[in-house]
């Protein structure tokens, strides 16, 4: 099966920057329920560090904050395995290089995880200093119960 | 008459929005212009009425790929005005936190942003796809820059723990050892890198640059050091605006400087390189020589060259740094806020940046003027452009302006920063 110690859910964001902080939060809903060995981390989404935290995966999940116009709280699951991210997706990034362009860096120099994928949560507000909006919050443990049952189907397949 | 005009929009790999228009009369280039028009960003005038404490996590805002720079320039500036030293081991962390944010920017430039244009590459992508083990040393250089901020400075990108007088909590020992042995490795990379990156073709094109850059009786500066051109110029800080005058221009919302005679200058690591090679580490200077640098660097396109030593530079005093790191007794010095005026200039990754305050009794901010390196180098980038252009007059027009979007980018120009700023037009008939 999947060696679990080479599987990570990855949530991106700034936890004093409102909704940004979903993907964060999605980490910590999921930390105490993972398989054991299975890694949950925590990053701002500076692309070199999150490249870094890829690196010997198997499978990863990543949790990321987004504005799309879509209604806040709706989430959307993208296999980013073999397809890069849709170019209209714009996940909230405080740099210049943003989550899609982490994600072909990656995949370019041979370190995407064979089984790549992106949860994204769309947001409602970036206010400083606040906490999630309660559309998003509401989000936060349906994500954590996806990534949990796409975890366990991993595993299983992986030792069919 | 022939006229061209060679015209981008909008730069690519350049932080900030600008573009840029050269016109070609006859064969020859009757100008070149850099127009930034990101809008102005307005820092000056916001930090008004603000306590000086708070100036530093302002003007962090102002770059993403550059915080460190603007949070130390203004905790100079706002001690400057309060009478206040740092020294000891504060003062050093102080400058390995600015090694970090050197490694982290001049990676991103050399490997993402600059080296694509000597490879003939779109971008750091299609780069990868052929030199991935490049870009993975890229990556793992600007991951050890992110360590060091990371510890340093609380987190990667606006760190929150630099404030006036020192920091609000410094590292025990211990956590710098870990941290050391990243930095041995990603010393090696920035060997690596030097030696990669001297392998490129570049333009043989000079240009006679008047430099502008600290010097420090006896460091490669970061924090501290007088103001010194290769033009007889040698200043304290607090002298600086006598010495440069800013003037806005039509084209960019970013506010030209020159010096006060009205010629350009240039800052950044050719000046500083330039100005300060005696101060380098051993090895960073051995490095620059088996790279075919001498002591002086006039050609802009090898700048990405003198980037590259300066990582290995900045490595190489992080490492000293921590091997000399004693914990301090208290994180900050006692800070006693008095009105007056301050002036503080430190090197950030693209050059000097500049900041002045006048502070009220209150302690509270009433005037703020920040000069950033972007800003100063503009004259000096349009110039590059008239002078250097007008040898490629013969290439097509896609590599033509390829040449000139290269040309800009070898200044690495942070518009943000700038306008507190790119876009390319080449006009000929």
């Amino acid at each position: 099966m999947t060696d679990p110690a080479r599987s990570a859910v990855i949530g991106i964001g700034n936890p004093h920057r409102g909704d940004d902080a979903v993907g964060r939060e999605v980490a910590r809903w999921l930390r105490d329920r993972v398989p054991q060995g299975t890694r949950v981390l925590e990053t701002e989404g500076e692309p070199a560090s999150l490249i870094a935290m890829l690196e010997g995966l198997a499978a990863v999940w990543i949790v990321d904050a987004c504005r799309s116009g879509a209604r806040p709280g709706a989430i959307r699951r993208l296999d980013v395995s073999a397809t890069a991210l849709p170019p209209g997706l714009t996940t909230v990034s405080t740099h210049g290089l943003g989550l899609a362009e982490a994600i072909e860096l990656a995949r370019a120099i041979g370190r995407l995880p064979a089984r790549s994928v992106v949860y994204v949560i769309e947001a409602a507000s970036f206010d400083p200093g606040s906490g999630l909006t309660p559309d998003v919050a509401a989000s936060v443990a349906e994500v954590g119960r996806r990534i949990l049952a796409e975890i366990d189907t991993a595993g299983m397949r992986m030792a069919d | 008459m022939t006229t061209r005009t060679i015209k981008v929009d909008y730069l690519a790999r350049v932080e900030g929005e600008g573009a840029f228009k050269v016109v070609v009369r006859d064969g020859a280039v009757r100008s070149a212009e850099l127009k930034i028009f990101e809008p102005p960003r307005f820092f000056e005038g916001l930090l008004r009425g603000r306590a000086c404490s708070e100036a530093p996590d302002i003007t962090a805002r102002i770059c993403g790929i550059c915080p460190v720079a603007y949070q130390m320039s203004a905790v100079h500036a706002i001690e400057d005005a309060f009478g206040i030293t740092v020294d000891g081991p504060i003062r050093a962390l102080r400058r390995l936190i600015y090694c970090g944010e050197w490694i982290e920017s001049h990676a991103l430039h050399v490997y993402m942003l600059h080296a694509p244009d000597f490879l003939g590459y779109d971008g750091a992508i299609d780069m990868a796809r052929d030199h991935a083990d490049a870009v993975r040393r890229g990556l793992m250089l600007k991951k050890a820059g992110n360590a060091i901020v990371t510890l340093i400075g609380g987190r990667e990108i606006h760190p929150i723990n630099i404030r006036v007088g020192g920091f609000y909590r410094v590292p025990r020992r211990r956590e710098l050892d870990p941290l050391a042995e990243e930095l041995k490795r990603a010393r090696d990379l920035a060997l690596e890198t030097v030696r990669w990156v001297a392998g490129f073709d570049f333009p043989d094109r000079e240009r006679d640059y008047a430099f502008v850059a600290l010097r420090h009786p006896d460091e490669y500066p970061f924090n501290q050091g007088r103001i010194v051109s290769n033009r007889g110029l040698d200043i304290p800080v607090s002298h600086f605006d006598r010495h440069f005058k800013e003037m806005q221009v039509a084209r960019s919302t970013a506010l030209h400087s020159r010096m006060a005679d009205g010629s350009s200058y240039l800052v950044g690591p050719l000046a500083r390189y330039a100005l300060n090679f005696d101060r380098l580490s051993p090895p960073a200077q051995e490095a620059a020589r088996e790279a075919g640098l001498g002591p002086v660097c006039t050609n802009p396109y090898r700048g990405i060259v003198v980037r590259a030593v300066e990582i290995l530079h900045a490595c190489d005093e992080a490492l000293r740094i921590i091997a000399d790191y004693a914990e301090p007794d208290r994180p900050h010095v006692a800070v006693e806020p008095r009105p007056g005026i301050g002036h503080g200039a430190t090197e950030a990754p693209r050059g000097l940046l500049h900041h002045r305050y006048e502070i009220d009794e209150g302690g509270l901010i009433t005037a703020a003027r920040i000069v950033p390196p972007t800003a100063q180098n503009q004259a000096s980038i349009e110039e590059d452009l008239a002078s250097h252009v007008g040898g490629f007059l013969d290439l097509p027009r896609t590599e033509l302006q390829h040449r000139c979007e290269q040309t800009i980018r070898n200044y690495d120009p942070c518009i943000s920063c700038a306008t507190h700023f790119l876009k390319l037009e080449i006009d000929r008939e």
